[in-house]
């Protein structure tokens, strides 16, 4: 069976665009940068809370893992914000919220209460959108 | 307030205000007195507001961020008496014994294991990389990638 899970794609308009966001706004921590050619590199990113997860920030470009058709229309739908990637979560929703909105980061729902905890919507300079997140505790 | 729902607006406000002093100004000598003051909140209730917001005290949250930054530091090559200082340490026993407790290596075990990697990192990129990630672009693990 599964142990758990250790890598996962975001698929980022511009790399080094990302890797601002992710890192001077979220706070997210750098794991691996190295470089793939002269376009790309493996860029992976994560949290100190939680070791072993990492965030690989894909850049959409015709030839790496995509046809230039495919790499268009994917570009199109990022952009559209056509795709929640994920929830992060926080201790202090409210703390987070109103850092991250100091940050730049633009929010597309502020902190409201629902059944299962507290949650506002993010996106990032791309156009991924994520939610975040204190959970009640179950 | 928004949506009815947010509460506090001007303590939260107050709170990441300070915390954001702490994250520009980690490496100066920082007065937690002095923050908790343009915070203005009283010492006490500072500290216990900050921990419930950020699961540590203002003190705790400092040397985790100084340790943090110290780490990627190191990891640029950095020595370990300029990083101790560049992060706001006074001396350098005290730097390597918090690195210690919060990483499990002294910063000279780490900067020599950081060495490795770079020199690995710089001689096998691939290595570094998920193998599936490498065999969809027709690499090999002896591939130099930059050769491509």
């Amino acid at each position: 069976m599964f142990t758990r899970m250790t890598h996962v794609n975001i698929y980022v308009l511009d790399q080094n665009s990302a890797f601002d966001f992710y890192t001077k706004k979220l706070g997210l921590k750098v794991i691996t940068d190295v470089p793939m050619n002269a376009e790309a590199r493996w860029l992976t990113v994560g949290m100190p809370g939680q070791p072993g997860f990492e965030i690989n920030l894909t850049p959409i470009g015709a030839g790496m893992y995509f046809t230039k058709e495919t790499a268009a229309a994917l570009r199109d739908l990022v952009k559209k914000g056509t795709f929640g990637v994920g929830v992060f979560t926080c201790v202090d929703i409210y703390a987070t919220y109103e850092e991250l909105k100091a940050k730049g980061v633009e929010f597309t729902k502020a902190p409201t209460k629902e059944f299962y905890g507290t949650e506002a919507l993010f996106k990032d300079d791309s156009g991924n959108w994520f939610s975040l997140a204190q959970l009640v505790e179950k | 307030m928004l949506n009815g729902q947010y509460p506090k607006l001007y303590f939260y406000s107050r709170l990441v205000r300070a915390k954001m002093f702490i994250d520009s100004h980690f490496s100066e000598p920082i007065d937690l007195d002095n923050i908790s003051d343009e915070a203005c909140f009283s010492k006490f209730h500072f500290i216990r507001m900050f921990r419930n917001s950020y699961d540590k005290t203002p003190h705790q949250y400092l040397i985790s961020l100084r340790i943090e930054k110290s780490i990627e530091l190191l990891k640029s090559n950095n020595s370990v008496a300029d990083t101790c200082y560049a992060v706001g340490f006074e001396s350098l026993a005290s730097f390597s014994r918090l690195f210690k407790r919060i990483t499990g290596l002294t910063p000279s075990a780490y900067a020599i294991q950081q060495q490795e990697l770079r020199t690995k990192r710089a001689r096998l990129p691939l290595s570094f990389i998920p193998a599936c990630f490498a065999y969809k672009n027709g690499w090999t693990r002896k591939t130099a990638i930059l050769d491509k």
